[in-house]
């Protein structure tokens, strides 16, 4: 009975989600290919909303902006958040708990908060533009590599690097040469993390690039105030796209990740119960 | 003459404001193979971490052949390490292991793969150059530590417990295995266990420590049979640790009962502690002992019984080839020479090893 209930409930739940979450976004797929203007009536199958999309040199624009912003800001962050985790991991117990909070502030903190504190304080020292967005970015994308790296630093086994040390390796490369490849599952899932969070910011951009600058989000945004194109609705298909594959890698790489750590260490256990052979 | 090849030299250590090493003076000798043997958290990875260049003394000096060395990094130090576990490069497999160190050295190729064979050879692995770190066995990884260590020829190979992941039937071969090995190679070896049995098999030198301060340094045997406190005597096999009193030269008073031993010395009516090994206590009628008690308990434990015999508040152990009912009064026996007397701890730090008890 108990059990007919909570399979009636999830399946509810299902069904929600697919109402409120996923039929609007079937519903903009469907349209970016309706060739129509209406909202209501489907006029037949066309590409031709993709293909202003193309010859848009606004769009190009904003475009190349969200993707060179997207790897920057990617990148960087990853430097940043990589040495950040090795420091904040070889700190104290207690350091390193007020610091993982620290980190962690920022990713619950209210986008606008966000966006709106880095503004005001960005006006004081570099002019609104991309330099601020990009800044913005790196600043968000840090928390994002630093939770991503941190588990598998835990796990890692610090005795390898030492055992580098010992055998005469430097701290770099013993750091680029055995640490690295260790850690390069969370890196990487860190990277892509934090590329599939800055395409996919609005506030924090929107408040940080002043005049000018425009990424996809805050071009469509200026866009539908206007009034609502269906070049718009492919644009947005288009990012949904090319975000929901980026989580899949994230996923992947994750998932992968995770397995080869679990084999690795099943491994070592199930040798320490192994019997002696000459 | 001796000569000392490493020496420790008054090396404070403390973690969070806990003192973990305690003025701590320690000289290693060439060729020798020295064990650094106490309970768990004592401080024996903490000294090692110390002379390898993982941690840094607060107070102290680090000498490498008369060399301060305290301030080195691990990579500009003569000394290997093989970790307790876990230390082998998983991304690499047992060739690119064992030649990490050659190649940082920049050594020639034919120089490396001789001496990569030659390492794997001496640990008895020849024919894994290709295999990974994670399809070897626990043993077969520590020899490849082990190998790894060695290639680079250091002059001081530091163990940090290599075979506690082991276990026992594997921990023995193993154990065969590196005497061998030093024999070959002649380095010095500074070994780190909390396991006695293979403290007092393995080494030329046995290092007693607790607590960060060193309790007795000496031979397996002087260690087992004159044990310097009662920590010691507590520590390194199981011992009847029990009060007495020096009523003259060669004669303890223990339990009431006035027992001929070979102890002088000592001042008229001292308190001292007895040491008894178990081994050493011989079972017989009760009007015979100098002792008598009640059999609590018998235990037969492969080779002998082990029998505990309450006489007053205190449960002597005894060891014994035949077994002895529970219930019966027995009397207790010793020969002179197999009593241990020490003084009672009266320094601070001998106090440590009390409290430990
Ligand atoms: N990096 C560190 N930070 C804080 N405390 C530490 C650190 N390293 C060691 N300690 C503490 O120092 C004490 C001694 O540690 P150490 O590893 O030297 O002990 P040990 O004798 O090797 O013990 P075991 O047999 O368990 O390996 C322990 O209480 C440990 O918790
Ligand atoms: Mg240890």
């Amino acid at each position: 009975m108990v059990e007919k209930l909570k399979d009636l409930m999830s399946r509810c739940y299902i069904a929600l989600i697919l109402l409120f979450l996923y039929i609007p976004i079937f519903v903009l797929i469907v349209l970016s290919f309706n060739n129509s203007r209406s909202r209501v009536v489907w006029g037949g199958f066309t590409l031709d909303w993709y293909r202003g999309l193309f010859a848009n040199a606004q769009i190009r624009e904003a475009l190349i902006t969200t993707l060179v912003l997207a790897f920057a800001s990617a990148l960087i962050a990853t430097i940043i958040g990589v040495s950040g985790a090795l420091g904040i991991h070889a700190m104290s117990r207690r350091n390193y708990r007020i610091m993982m909070i620290f980190t962690n502030i920022p990713m619950l903190n209210a986008d606008i908060v966000t966006g709106i504190a880095l503004m005001l304080w960005f006006i004081h020292f570099i002019p609104l533009g991309f330099g601020s967005v990009l800044l913005a970015h790196i600043t968000f994308n840090i928390p994002y590599v630093i939770m991503s790296v941190m588990p598998q630093l835990q796990r890692m086994n610090i005795s390898i690097y030492e055992a580098a040390r010992d055998l005469g390796a430097n701290a770099l490369y013993g750091f680029f040469k055995i640490m690295l490849p260790q850690l390069m599952g969370g890196v990487l899932s860190g990277f892509f993390m934090a590329f599939t969070m800055s395409i996919d910011d609005f506030v924090i951009t929107y408040f940080t690039k002043g005049a000018g600058v425009n990424t996809l989000s805050t071009m469509i945004y200026g866009e539908i105030r206007k009034g609502i194109k269906p070049e718009m609705y492919a644009l947005s298909t288009l990012i949904f796209l090319v975000v929901l594959c980026l989580l899949l890698v994230v996923n992947h790489v994750g998932a992968r990740n995770e397995k080869k750590n679990r084999k690795y260490y099943l491994a070592q256990e199930s040798n320490e119960r192994e019997e002696f052979t000459l | 003459m001796q000569d000392i090849i490493l020496e420790l030299d008054s090396v404070s250590k403390s973690f969070d404001g806990k003192k973990i090493l305690n003025n701590f003076s320690l000289g290693i000798n060439r060729n020798e193979f020295i064990t650094l043997l106490g309970p768990s958290g004592c401080g024996k990875s903490t000294t090692l971490r110390i002379i390898g260049g993982f941690e840094r003394p607060d107070e102290g000096r680090v000498l490498f052949d008369g060399r301060d060395i305290t301030g080195l990094s691990p990579d500009k130090r003569n000394v290997n390490t093989v970790f307790q576990k876990y230390s082998l490069f998983p991304h690499m497999n047992v060739e690119e292991n064992i030649a990490f160190g050659l190649q940082l050295k920049k050594k020639s190729r034919e120089y490396i793969r001789d001496k990569v064979r030659y390492a794997l050879k001496l640990v008895n692995m020849e024919g894994y150059e290709k295999r990974s770190p994670t399809s070897l066995s626990g043993g077969q990884q520590q020899r490849v530590a082990i190998a790894r260590a060695i290639v680079n020829e250091p002059q001081v190979l530091l163990l940090d417990e290599p075979l506690g992941a082991l276990d026992l039937k594997l921990r023995q071969g193993m154990q065969r295995e590196l005497i061998k090995i030093k024999k070959e190679v002649g380095i010095t070896f500074v070994y780190v266990t909390h396991d006695q049995e293979e403290a007092l098999t393995m080494s030329d030198r046995i290092i007693v420590m607790n607590k960060g301060i060193i309790q007795q340094i000496g031979s397996s045997k002087s260690i087992y049979d004159e044990p310097q406190n009662a920590f010691v005597a507590d520590f390194i096999g199981e011992s009847n640790i029990i009060d007495g009193i020096m009523r003259r030269d060669c004669l303890v008073e223990i339990q009431g009962a006035k027992i001929p031993c070979v102890d002088v010395g000592f001042g008229k009516d001292e308190l001292v502690d007895v040491v008894i090994r178990p081994e050493d206590l011989v079972l017989v009628e009760e009007e015979e002992g100098y002792l008598k008690g009640m059999v609590i308990s018998t235990i037969f434990k492969g080779a002998y019984y082990e029998i505990k015999v309450r006489v007053g508040e205190y449960e002597w152990m005894v060891q014994s080839v035949n077994p002895a009912p529970v219930g019966t009064m027995k009397g207790l026996t010793i020969l002179p020479d197999n009593i241990q007397i020490m003084h009672k701890p009266h320094s601070a730090d001998a106090e440590v090893s009390k409290e430990n008890d």
